[in-house]
C-alpha cells in the first residue's frame, strides 16, 4: 500500500473565520461525517498543496483550549494529536484572529507544548487595520510560521499553502516557548507521565493536560483508570495547578506578543449595534421582532413552496396511474414510492429557510446575543440559551428544528432539546385540531365575547409549549444522561460581522444534503411500510361496469373504505382498540392514528377514506365533518362527543405521531436508543394524560 | 475585597483573584481573565442576568452568581 496522503487539520477559537478559510481552501467540496463514538461533526475536504497533490484537510470544532471536560471537547485534542484511533495530522493550521491575538495564541502555545506542527493563519487582518501585528515579528516570537490571510478575498491563501508544503517537508521545530513547571507541579507530573497510555506524545505536556482535565465528575471518554487515579488531585491543589499553567502562558503572551499589536481594534461599530441589540427595552423588542420574522418565514413563507412540491408529486403520481395499467404496480409507484419521496422533499423549504436564518444569526454574531438575552429563562428549564431558536422553530415543524440543535456544542444540551421540540404545536397538528374543533365544538361565543373554537385553538398552543417546557424541566432532573451537571456559563459575544452569503448557502446545502441522504432514506422506507399496512390485503376493484361516473365514484370510495377497514392497518386498529377505548377512541380512530405516522395531517385524509368520503378530504371537508358527527356506537350514543374531540387533540399534542421526527432524531443522535426513548415517553405520556382527560371528563358528567 | 458586582458599570478594574468552581474559573481564565487583567462590566442583560464584561478588547458574558466570585481592585 502506498503511503497515505498527508493530513492537515485546521483549528482555532470560535468566530475567527475558520469556516470561511476551510471553504476557500477546499473549494467548498467537503465530506461530513461523525467522529466515532460522539456526535461531533467531522468535516473534511481536499486541499491542493504544491508537491503533495491533494492533501486531506480536516476541520476541528472551534475551541479556546485543549483542556477538556466533556467527550465533545476532547475531540479537539484527539484529532490534533492523533490519539485513540485518530491519525496525527502532518500539519496543523491554527486560525488566530488578528484582533484577538493573545487569546488565539493561548491555544497555539498549548499545541506547541504538545509538539504539534503548527502553522498560524492570521485572520481578520482587514479588521485589525494598521493595528495588525507584523507577521514576521510574531513568527519570531512564537517560533512557528505565521501567514496573514483575508480568506474571502483569497489573500494569503497561496502563501498559506506554501507554508504548509514546507511544514510537510520538515520535521524540525524551533522551540521558543518553553515552560518550566514549579517543583511542586513537576513532582505531580512524574507519576502521571508513568500512567499515560502508550503512544501519547510529549509526556510532560500530556500529563499537564490530564491533570487539568480529569476531575471526579468530568465527562471524558477513554481515560484509563490508572491515569484517572494519578491525575485526580485535591481541589485546592487543582486550583493552584490551573493558576500556574494558565498564568504562565498568559504572562508570556502579555509580555512578548501583546506589544506587537500597535493599538486596540476599532470596535465602535459593534458598540453602536450593541447599544440597541442588548438594550433592556430596544434589545428585547428587536429580539422579539427577529424571532417573529423567523417564525413567520417557516410558518407562512415556506407554505407556497410546500404546496408546490405536494402538487408536483400528486401530479407525478397521477401521471404514473395514467400511463400504467391499474393495479398493484401503479398503486405502489404512486402511493408508495412517489408519495414517500414527496414526503421527504416537502421538508426542504423549511430546512433551507431555517438554516438560512441560522447562518445569518450565527455568522453575524447575533446568536450569542440570543443565548445571552434568554439565559435567565432557559436556565430555569435546564435548557441552553441556544435551544431557543430550535424550540421556536418546532412550532413550524419538528424536523428542521431538531436539525437546528446542532448550534449547541454539548450532546446533553442537544439531546434535551431534541426530546422536547416534538411537543411544541407543529403545523401538521393544525389540520387535526381544525377538523376536531370545527366538527365537534359549537360556534358560540363564551360570555358573548370569546369564540369557543378560537379559544380552544389558543389553548392547544399553550398546552403544547407548556408541556414542552415542563418536559424539559422534568427530563433534565430525572434521566441520567440529561441531568444538568452544572456547566460554567461563559460565552463570548463576538464582534458583529457581515455574514458571507457563500458560507451560509454552503451550510444550507450541506444540511439539506445530509437530511436527504440520511434521514430521507429512512422516511421513504417508512412511507412504503405504511403504504403496505394501509393497502394490503387487497380488495379487488369492482369490474368496470356501465355505471354512470357519479355512481362509479361513489362505489370506488366505498371500495377504498372497505379495503382500508380490512387492511393490516385496519386489523391493527382493531387489535389496539382495547388500549384506545379507555380514551374514548374506537378502532377507526386507531386506523387514523396509524396513518398519521406518515405525518400528523394524514390523520384527516385517512379518516376521509375510512368514512368513504375519499382520500382527498381535508379538514374543511363538510361531508367528513357530518360523518364524524353522525357516527354512532353500537348503543346508539355518538362516538365523537366534544370530550372525545378534546381527548383526541390532547393525544395528538403529546404523542410522537411522526416517523420523520423519529428518523431525524436517529440521524442526529446516531443511535436507535434515543428515537426509541422519544417515541416511548411521548406515547406513554399521551396515553396517560388522554386517559386522565377522558375519564376525568366523564366523571364530571361531560361526554 | 470587592467583586465584579460591587464596582460601578463601565469602570475599569483589575482582577486579583478568580474564585468559584474549577470548571468555571479554568474556562474564564483560559479566555483571558487572569489576575492582573483589566476588566469592566459594560451591560446587564434585559432580564437582570447575565452580565457582559469587556476585557482584552473582547466581550464575555457570565452570570452574576459567578461574577460575585471574581475579586478585583480599583
Amino acid at each position: 500500500m502506498s503511503a497515505p496522503r498527508p493530513l492537515v487539520a485546521i483549528a482555532g477559537n470560535p468566530n475567527v473565520g475558520k469556516t470561511t478559510l476551510f471553504n476557500v481552501l477546499t473549494g467548498s467540496h467537503d465530506r461530513v461525517g461523525n467522529y466515532p463514538g460522539v456526535t461531533v461533526e467531522r468535516r473534511a475536504g481536499d486541499m491542493p498543496v504544491r508537491g503533495h497533490g491533494k492533501v486531506e484537510l480536516v476541520d476541528i470544532p472551534g475551541t479556546y483550549s485543549l483542556v477538556a471536560r466533556t467527550g465533545e471537547e476532547q475531540i479537539a485534542l484527539e484529532a490534533l494529536l492523533g490519539l485513540d484511533g485518530e491519525r496525527a495530522p502532518d500539519a496543523v493550521i491554527v486560525c488566530v484572529d488578528a484582533t484577538q491575538l493573545v487569546r488565539g495564541l493561548y491555544l497555539v502555545l498549548q499545541l506547541l507544548e504538545l509538539g504539534a506542527p503548527v502553522v498560524v493563519a492570521l485572520t481578520m487582518m482587514d479588521e485589525a487595520g494598521d493595528g495588525a501585528p507584523d507577521p514576521a515579528a510574531l513568527a519570531r516570537k512564537i517560533g512557528c510560521p505565521v501567514v496573514p490571510v483575508v480568506a474571502h478575498k483569497k489573500e494569503g491563501v497561496q502563501a498559506l499553502e506554501q507554508a504548509i508544503a514546507q511544514r510537510l517537508h520538515s520535521t524540525t521545530r524551533h522551540e521558543i516557548w518553553h515552560w518550566k513547571p514549579s517543583p511542586a507541579l513537576a513532582a505531580r507530573l512524574g507519576p502521571i507521565q508513568a500512567a499515560l497510555p502508550e503512544g501519547w506524545p510529549r509526556q510532560e505536556a500530556m500529563a499537564l493536560w490530564a491533570l487539568m482535565s480529569v476531575e471526579p465528575d468530568d465527562e471524558l471518554t477513554h481515560i484509563p483508570p490508572t491515569l484517572r487515579a494519578a491525575a485526580t488531585v485535591p481541589a485546592d491543589e487543582a486550583r493552584q495547578i490551573d493558576d500556574e499553567a494558565i498564568a504562565a502562558r498568559y504572562a508570556f503572551l502579555d509580555r512578548e506578543v501583546a506589544p506587537l499589536s500597535a493599538h486596540e481594534p476599532d470596535r465602535s461599530r459593534t458598540e453602536q449595534v450593541d447599544r440597541v441589540l442588548i438594550h433592556p427595552v430596544a434589545g428585547l423588542a428587536v429580539f422579539l421582532l427577529l424571532m417573529f420574522a423567523l417564525f413567520q418565514a417557516l410558518f407562512a413563507w415556506a407554505e407556497p413552496a410546500i404546496r408546490l412540491i405536494e402538487a408536483l408529486f400528486t401530479r407525478l403520481g397521477d401521471l404514473v396511474r395514467h400511463v400504467l395499467p391499474a393495479g398493484m404496480l401503479a398503486d405502489f409507484l404512486a402511493e408508495g414510492l412517489i408519495a414517500g419521496v414527496g414526503a421527504v422533499i416537502v421538508f426542504l423549504p423549511q430546512i433551507l429557510l431555517l438554516f438560512f436564518f441560522l447562518g445569518l444569526l450565527e455568522d453575524s454574531g447575533y446568536m450569542a446575543r440570543v443565548a445571552y438575552l434568554v439565559d435567565r429563562i432557559m436556565r430555569m428549564l435546564n435548557l441552553h440559551g441556544r435551544a431557543f431558536v430550535p424550540i421556536l422553530s418546532g412550532f413550524a415543524c419538528a424536523v428542521p428544528a431538531i436539525m437546528a440543535t446542532r448550534t449547541m456544542e454539548r450532546r446533553r444540551d442537544r439531546l434535551l432539546t431534541m426530546l422536547v421540540v416534538p411537543l411544541t404545536t407543529c403545523s401538521a397538528r393544525l389540520p387535526v385540531y381544525t377538523l376536531v374543533i370545527a366538527s365537534l365544538f359549537p360556534r358560540r361565543k363564551l360570555a358573548g365575547l370569546f369564540p369557543v373554537q378560537g379559544l380552544l385553538m389558543v389553548f392547544m398552543y399553550a398546552f403544547g409549549i407548556g408541556s414542552a417546557l415542563l418536559a424539559a424541566a422534568l427530563l433534565s432532573r430525572t434521566v441520567k444522561s440529561l441531568k444538568a451537571r452544572r456547566l460554567p456559563f461563559v460565552i463570548e459575544l463576538p464582534p458583529y460581522r457581515l455574514p458571507r452569503l457563500k458560507d451560509v448557502l454552503h451550510m444550507m446545502w450541506e444540511r439539506s444534503r445530509s437530511f436527504l441522504s440520511e434521514a430521507g432514506t429512512v422516511i421513504v422506507a417508512g412511507s412504503m411500510i405504511l403504504w403496505l399496512l394501509l393497502s394490503f390485503p387487497r380488495t379487488p376493484p369492482a369490474p368496470p361496469g356501465a355505471a354512470p361516473p357519479e355512481v362509479a365514484a361513489q362505489q370506488d370510495r366505498e371500495r377504498r373504505s372497505t379495503q382500508l377497514r380490512h387492511s393490516y392497518a385496519g386489523q391493527l386498529g382493531r387489535a389496539v382498540e382495547p388500549a384506545l377505548s379507555p380514551l374514548g377512541f374506537d378502532w377507526k380512530i386507531g386506523i387514523g392514528l396509524i396513518g398519521a405516522f406518515a405525518a400528523r395531517e394524514v390523520f384527516v385524509s385517512t379518516m376521509g377514506v375510512v368514512y368513504g368520503v375519499g382520500g382527498g378530504a381535508d379538514e374543511e371537508n363538510r361531508s367528513l365533518r357530518d360523518k364524524l358527527r353522525a357516527e354512532r356506537r353500537p348503543d346508539g350514543s355518538p362516538v365523537y362527543t366534544p370530550l372525545v374531540g378534546l381527548t383526541l387533540m390532547i393525544f395528538f399534542a403529546l404523542s410522537c405521531q411522526c416517523m420523520s421526527t423519529l428518523a431525524v432524531v436517529r440521524r442526529e443522535t446516531s443511535s436507535l436508543r434515543w428515537p426509541a426513548f422519544l417515541f416511548t415517553y411521548m406515547t406513554v405520556l399521551a396515553w396517560l394524560v388522554s386517559l386522565g382527560v377522558y375519564q376525568g371528563g366523564r366523571l364530571l358528567g361531560f361526554g | 475585597m470587592p467583586s465584579l458586582l460591587d464596582v460601578p458599570r463601565l469602570q475599569f478594574v483589575v482582577v486579583t483573584q478568580v474564585g468559584g468552581e474549577r470548571a468555571f474559573r479554568r474556562r474564564i481564565m483560559e479566555m483571558g481573565l487572569v489576575p492582573g487583567t483589566a476588566v469592566r462590566v459594560v451591560a446587564v442583560a434585559p432580564l437582570g442576568d447575565p452580565l457582559t464584561l469587556e476585557l482584552r478588547s473582547s466581550k464575555l458574558s457570565i452570570r452574576k452568581r459567578e461574577a460575585a466570585l471574581v475579586t478585583v481592585r480599583t
